[in-house]
Formats: structure tokens, sequence, C-alpha cells
């Protein structure tokens, strides 16, 4: 089981700022072992934040995006309470969810 | 539930591995219902093809799509910090495209309606590179470029 993400979702003005960590080795497939073999790509290539069951962010990612992804984004709205669920899926059919609550 | 998604995983990939888990109610329905990873867009190596597998648009050059927190110089190719915002009414999407890495697409963030058009992350560059901003607006394609030089390259091997 991959390790949860972290996930900080806090209103700012009238938006809710949502900034969040996730744990991923996001392997290109084009670098080497020490032993000189290629290590597979593994990478997140889709993730989805719901602000409780509505949808406010959809993204897909390739193997550039940096080990351990950090992301941030604001969206309209929210209230302190309320619910952030964060989903990812690689390339291997993994998959986590987490969330946070606003505050 | 392991022995379950291993026969999940045997009878289809991806998306119907979501869809198989979402009907058997362990992960929600809504962020189950996610459109395919547009494996075409993510496979190319320069501006025409990339924006062909992004829907054919043509991008205008534009000063409303902006970086910020973004290094001119970045040490460390591994981790290089983007940040895009967009000035363009009725922003759709946000997409990175680093000019010179093995694959020029890094990132596409698709943000409905009540999502703010502004997008912070980090990106591998291989080396010192053009970096573009590509938003789509009201079916229509604008773009912001920006040069970012790499000490030390983020392909690691």
């Amino acid at each position: 089981m991959p390790d949860p993400m972290k996930i900080r979702a806090n209103l700012v003005g009238d938006s809710t700022e949502v900034k969040v960590l996730m744990s991923h080795e996001m392997d290109t497939g084009l670098a080497k072992d020490s032993s000189g073999k290629i290590i597979p790509a593994w990478f997140i290539q889709t993730v989805t934040v719901l602000h409780n069951d509505k949808r406010v962010l959809y993204a897909q990612w390739g193997t550039a995006v940096s080990k351990n992804p950090f992301m941030s984004f604001r969206f309209k709205g929210g209230a302190k309470g309320d619910k952030v669920t964060i989903t990812w899926v690689d390339n291997h059919n993994e998959t986590r969810t987490d969330s946070a609550i606003v505050g | 539930m392991d022995r379950h998604r291993r026969q999940a995983l045997k009878s289809g990939g991806g998306l119907s591995l979501v869809a198989l888990l979402a009907a058997a109610g362990w992960i929600d329905p809504a962020a189950a219902a996610t459109e395919a990873w547009n494996s075409a867009a993510f496979q190319t190596h320069d501006m025409d093809t990339t924006l062909k597998a992004l829907g054919d648009g043509k991008p205008v050059p534009s000063t409303n799509v902006v970086f910020f927190s973004t290094p001119d110089i970045a040490e460390n190719g591994a981790v290089v910090p983007i940040g895009i915002t967009s000035k363009v009414p009725g922003t759709e999407s946000i997409a990175i495209l680093v000019a010179k890495n093995p694959n020029m697409l890094a990132a596409l963030f698709e943000l409905p309606p009540g999502t703010e058009p502004s997008i912070t992350t980090r990106v591998k560059m291989r080396e010192t590179s053009d970096v573009y901003a590509l938003v789509k607006a009201g079916g229509n394609y604008y773009m912001t470029s920006k040069e970012i030089k790499v000490t030390l390259g983020g392909c690691g091997g």
C-alpha cells in the first residue's frame, strides 16, 4: 500500500487553497540502477480532486512530474469542515485515496 | 480485498479496474469517473504532434498566461518548481510542456468552472530548455514560454 498523501486545505478569502504532497517514485523508465539495468517507468497518471462530491480538478501526468509530486491550486467556495478528497492512479493501476477537512 | 484486486487486474486494465472498484463500493464513484489518460499526448517529442494529441489547437502567444514562482535557473533539474496562472476568461485547462524533455508534455490540469486558473507543481527537466504554458479556453489555445537554465539534469542514470 503506498504511503498516504499529505493534504492541506485552507480557506483563503473566498477560496479554498489545496496543497498536496504525494509519496511516489515517479520513475521515468529512462534511468538505470547501479547494475546498469533500466528502471521501468512507474508514475502517477491521473489525479482527481473532489470538494465534497464535486470534482474541482482532474490532472493527467507524464513521467516528467517530479518524484514525490507536489501540487497546489485553489477553488472558489468551500467552508470549514468540508471534505477535500484526492485520488491518484499510477501506470501499475495502483491507486491511493486520501482526504482532508477544510480548515 | 487483495485477491479481488488481482482478479480485477487480470480482467482488465486501467479504467476498467477503477470502474470495478467503484462498482464494488471500494472507492468513491465520483472519483472514479475519470477520463482515460491521454497516452498519445504523453509520447510526443515536438510541439506539432503534442498539440495535435491535445486537441489540434493552434495556440496564439498570450500575455494573459503567466509563469510565477518559476526559477530562471534551476540548480536541480529533478525538482523544478513551476507555477502558471491564466487570466484568459473561461480557462478550461493548463498544460506544462518542456521542449527538450524526452516527452514534451509533463502535465495537464483540467479545471472545472469554480476552480481558479492557477496551479503550481514540480517537474523534471533533462537540460536547459524552453518551458511552455498552454491554456485552453473556449476552444482556443493560448501559450507563453520561458527558458529555464538547468545546472544539473533531472533524469538520473
